[in-house]
């Protein structure tokens, strides 16, 4: 069977472009999804983006630093979907509801 | 093992303002869950202790300037003068609470844990000599005003400003953790100094790639700074969370952002300033417009004070913008000016506020003057010293501010921040009126202000007077700790 010309393994500059996309995604989700929750998960997603990002680089430097630092993001994103979705749910009891536009009641 | 990966007593020695916070807030929250109801008046003197114990280490180690952890942190004057600032503006808050959660009916340790904690935060931020250092900084100061932002989880206004932080400044810090694994990617070192280096080397990183990097960085402390047009939640936020917060959200994790941006863009982005100062220009002059036309339209003061602390910001972008020593002195001088101005602003609303926060309109002012002289009285020092008076410490801050911007060529910026000012001369000045002119209308009567939140006023005022007629320490410490 002939051999397709597949490398052993992408090129790194896939992963950064994924990684783009990624960020790109939850970007977006964050400006036109209007559930409460939804809009978490995009910033969860941006979050995803980053560490890939830190990662790739951090194998494409030889350095072991890349690795450490997405460990942190991924404490401070868990610390962060702690109080964030405390947050919601007090919203959520006060308010019945999980639409972003009908919590505004703060206007001048 | 080689003993130099262990940190030496001078390095504990440095580190040591934020050792003692954070056991002082772990404490605090042990003793939550142990004491009776009636005991726990004991945690506003516990936490003042700390913040005092802080305080006294933070001057200290100023005497031993230097590096720590793998020069993760770095002590100099800089650090300290925004170390001292942040916990000085932390006991104002704690004292300005205090009195807020007795009225509330809602004591709790947790409050004055999580505003150490936040101070913690802050206190990192300020010796930050790394991007992910001044990453677990800010988050550790954030995820804590998050939850202060929301701490009577009853009121719905709190909820709606807890939410509108939260998802604002995570989505800010997605955008500012970007930005730093791409100038890690690209300079192979999350170390100022070190990306500092990589960028002036000839041949080096590509300034455009870099650049991209540096701008989503921005996105990240604009947020956090509440620059335009990254301003949007400020008004919600400071008007929806309790009053004592909002001033302590406006100023304390205001001054520390600041801290990191000058940090950042000074040192490590310093060689790609041509890229910057123009985008820090429009920034500037936007968020001054954005912030006082805004603040004109206003009736409700925590939203007014919210409006004139994005015009704020914007003047010490304009020192920011500078992109030269005395910019940074005097970026770092109207920090501290307008840190004790807008808190004591924001105390006086507090107690005007009353029970439940009814009455935080401007009209609610009305008559002040002759129902409690003395509270008029401070906020007429807050408001001039706002808007930018002589005798009080805003007056020079933005007399230095705009020295320095001259100093550096921006002349369009000085004169449009100028009658800038003269606009924002026109809201403050309302305020005034109403408190002095008008009668009284009959509403619930106002009980004199607590013994603590006194302190709170009157602490501020004396501040902002002093650094109004004497502002030569303040301005030489910061001369020379100012970033080179």
């Amino acid at each position: 069977m002939p051999q397709l010309p597949i490398p052993a393994s992408p090129p790194i500059a896939w992963y950064l472009i994924l990684s783009v996309i990624l960020f790109a995604l939850g970007v977006a989700g964050f400006l036109f999804r209007r559930n409460i929750i939804t809009v978490f998960m995009s910033i969860e997603l941006m979050l995803n983006a980053v560490n890939l990002s830190f990662v790739t680089f951090s194998y494409k430097l030889r350095q072991v630093d890349g690795h450490i630092f997405s460990f942190f993001v991924m404490v401070v994103a868990a610390a962060e979907a702690a109080v964030g979705l405390a947050i919601i749910l007090t919203v959520f009891k006060n308010r019945q509801t999980l639409e972003i536009d009908e919590v505004s009641s703060l206007k001048n | 093992m080689d003993s130099s990966l262990f940190p030496t007593s001078a390095e504990y020695f440095r580190i040591l303002p934020e050792m003692i916070l954070t056991v002082v807030a772990t404490l605090i929250m042990f003793l939550e869950a142990i004491l009776k109801d009636w005991q726990k008046r004991v945690f506003a003197p516990i936490a003042l202790a700390g913040l005092t114990a802080a305080l006294v280490a933070a001057i200290a180690a100023n005497g031993s300037q230097g590096t720590a952890f793998h020069d993760m942190l770095v002590i100099d004057g800089f650090a300290t003068f925004f170390r001292v600032l942040v916990i000085a503006v932390g006991m104002l808050a704690v004292f300005a609470s205090t009195e807020y959660l007795k009225r509330e009916a809602h004591p709790g340790g947790e409050f004055y844990a999580l505003v150490l904690f936040c101070v913690t935060g802050q206190c990192v931020m300020a010796t930050a000599n790394e991007l992910i250092m001044i990453f677990i900084g800010l988050e550790i100061s954030s995820i804590a005003s998050y939850i202060l932002a929301g701490y009577l989880r009853d009121d719905a206004r709190n909820n709606e400003a807890a939410l509108k932080y939260f998802l604002l400044g995570s989505f800010a810090t997605a955008f500012l953790l970007f930005g730093v694994a791409w100038i890690y990617g690209y300079t192979g070192s999350t170390n100022l100094m070190e990306i500092r280096r990589q960028l002036e080397t000839p041949g080096g990183p590509s300034v455009l790639i870099t650049g991209t990097a540096a701008a989503l960085m921005f996105v990240g402390f604009a947020f956090k700074i509440s620059a335009a047009p990254f301003q949007v939640w400020a008004p919600d936020v400071y008007q929806g969370a309790p009053a004592p917060v909002s001033g302590f959200l406006s100023v304390g994790p205001k001054a520390a952002a600041f801290a990191i941006l000058l940090r950042t863009y000074l040192t490590a982005f310093a060689p790609i300033s041509r890229q910057w100062v123009p985008v820090l220009w429009i920034c500037a002059l936007a968020t001054m417009i954005v912030g006082n036309f805004a603040a004109i339209q206003q009736s409700n003061i925590k939203r007014l004070l919210a409006y004139s602390s994005i015009a704020h910001a914007g003047y010490v972008l304009v020192a920011v913008t500078a992109n030269s020593e005395i910019g940074s002195a005097a970026a770092m001088f109207y920090l501290a000016a307008y840190a004790f101005t807008n808190f004591g602003a924001f105390a006086v609303v507090t107690h005007v506020a009353r029970k439940g926060e009814r009455y935080t309109k401007v009209e609610d002012f009305a008559g002040l003057a002759q129902k409690q002289p003395a509270m008029a009285a401070m906020l007429t020092i807050f408001l001039l010293s706002l808007i930018g008076v002589p005798l009080t410490g805003g007056f020079f801050g933005k007399f230095y501010i705009f020295k320095a911007a001259l100093d550096s060529h921006l002349v369009w910026l000085t004169v449009l921040g100028l009658l800038n000012s003269a606009v924002a001369a026109y809201y403050y000045l309302r305020i005034l009126v109403v408190m002095y002119m008008k009668d009284p209308e009959p509403s619930e009567a106002l009980p004199p202000a607590g013994p603590a939140l006194q302190i709170a006023v009157y602490g501020s005022a004396i501040a902002t007077l002093v650094l109004g007629i004497f502002p030569s320490f303040v301005l030489d410490f910061a001369s020379k700790a100012a970033l080179k």
